[in-house]
């Protein structure tokens, strides 16, 4: 019955629901505010998921079952993480040995979930996007991993998230280390990738290929994707803020710092442009994996 | 008015063709989304795939050629979904009136929900329109 309700309502999907629908908004009002526009008011994600509801579903002829199933495979593993999160900051306790490999691979689930749906469609654009989706997975996944193997180095081998806060919690964040801050900033990065937006929203390029992996979904699939996106926007920031910035996580220093990570993501979105495929592949695999590797050498070093 | 029109007209989502126009009206249209006009405040947005559409924007006289390709996207859209007429051209073929290659108005081939008189409209012409649309849709519930 707890179990349910931390996985339905309160650190789980309700919740986390509301607030990733809600920086979905942030995101939205602060980049008009860059571009000197006023921007939509606060409930707009939340009219458009309602609006996508009441639409009809199109399902494209000869498409396969998963078309229909693959968003509810990357919505439940995101909500999952979110309620694993969400339980672990309000009772380090409960966290089991390993949580953050089980999390590892469940936010690793969306983008299986758009590639599958994506090429269960038979559209060709949606087959151009998927195959720049697994390019981009191949492409952001290793140094993200590094990245956190850094923080597991860091905190003696702990794969637990609980063990990683007590850690946290006695020696300060890892983020004022020189491994953690480089890991960190390399977090950042591929976060931006995880989440598909600018200047890595290589996968969904509306001017080139028409929305992407998504070209085909209509109505409610169409909905649980926004929400699984809403979902991305809240939990990946409150991931790093665990791994990254969790000396003190009382809700009167969580929320700066979710928000801080967040205008760091939305001004990186209104400052750059696309980058082509290659372009991000090569990027991810110069910089920020030469950096990880410098994280996970220097925090072998200790420092 | 139920909670599912309310919900529609609160956040269109605008898909647009361009039937053969000499670009004019498709430049109008996208200066309504410039700071000056902003109807990203009225949560109308452009989107790249018909299947996500409320609004289909047609610009441009139908030629022969375009008339099939404009009944297909129709079809391809989901329901409910509205079709706006942007420009002297897509409301009476204007100057192609007694051309060759352009058989009949965009209303003799789509359900056509708005009209936009103008050569080309200026925004505030479109967004006059969206606001009698967004009122009829409404009173229709």
């Amino acid at each position: 019955m707890k179990l349910l309700f931390s996985y339905l309502i309160f650190p789980g999907f309700l919740f986390s629901a509301i607030v990733g629908l809600m920086s979905g908004w942030f995101d939205r009002k602060l980049s008009a505010r860059l571009q000197w526009r006023v921007g939509p008011p606060w409930h707009q994600n939340f009219t458009d998921l309602i609006k996508l509801l009441g639409k009809e579903t199109i399902v494209p002829v000869g498409a396969k079952f998963t078309f229909l199933l693959s968003p509810y495979l990357g919505l439940l593993s995101v909500v999952l993480v979110a309620g694993m999160l969400g339980t672990n900051i309000l009772f380090p306790s409960t966290s089991f040995s390993g949580d953050l490999i089980v999390i590892l691979y469940l936010l690793f689930m969306p983008a299986i979930a758009l590639i599958l749906g994506a090429s269960a469609s038979r559209n060709p654009l949606a087959s151009v996007g998927a195959s720049r989706e697994m390019k981009l997975l191949i492409a952001y996944e290793l140094p993200f991993i590094l990245s956190i193997i850094a923080i597991i180095i860091k905190s003696h081998g702990s794969i637990q998230i609980g063990g990683i806060l007590s850690e946290q919690l006695s020696f300060g964040s890892n983020i004022m280390s020189f491994s953690g801050l480089i890991a960190f900033v390399n977090a950042l990065f591929c976060m931006q990738a995880k989440l598909g937006i600018a200047p890595f929203e290589i996968s969904e390029a509306e001017q080139e290929i028409m929305a992407g992996v998504l070209i085909e979904y209509s109505g409610l699939p169409l909905a649980v994707f926004k929400l699984t996106k809403a979902l991305m926007l809240y939990t990946l920031p409150l991931l790093l803020i665990v791994l990254f910035l969790g000396k003190d996580l009382s809700p009167l220093f969580i929320i700066p710092k979710f928000i801080g990570i967040l205008i760091f993501i939305i001004l990186v979105k209104n400052t750059n442009p696309r980058l082509r495929i290659d372009q991000a592949l090569k990027f991810f695999w110069r910089i920020p994996l030469a950096l990880a590797i410098l994280a996970v050498v220097l925090a072998l070093l200790g420092l | 008015m139920d909670l599912r029109t309310k919900a529609l007209t609160k956040s269109i989502w605008v898909f647009h063709v361009s039937a053969g126009s000499c670009n004019n009206c498709d430049i109008e249209i996208l200066d309504c989304f410039t700071p000056r006009f902003d109807i990203e405040r009225f949560g109308i947005q452009l989107i790249g795939s018909v299947r996500h559409a409320d609004a289909i924007l047609i610009t441009g006289a139908m030629n022969r050629k375009s008339v099939k390709r404009m009944k297909k996207i129709y079809e391809q859209a989901p329901k409910p979904c509205v079709v706006v007429a942007v420009g002297q051209c897509a409301l009476s073929r204007h100057m192609f009136r007694f051309s060759y290659n352009v058989d009949e108005p965009l209303d003799k081939i789509l359900p056509v929900d708005l009209y936009i008189p103008g050569c080309p409209p200026k925004p505030e012409a479109m967004i006059s329109g969206i606001v009698k649309l967004v009122n009829k849709m409404r009173k229709r519930k």
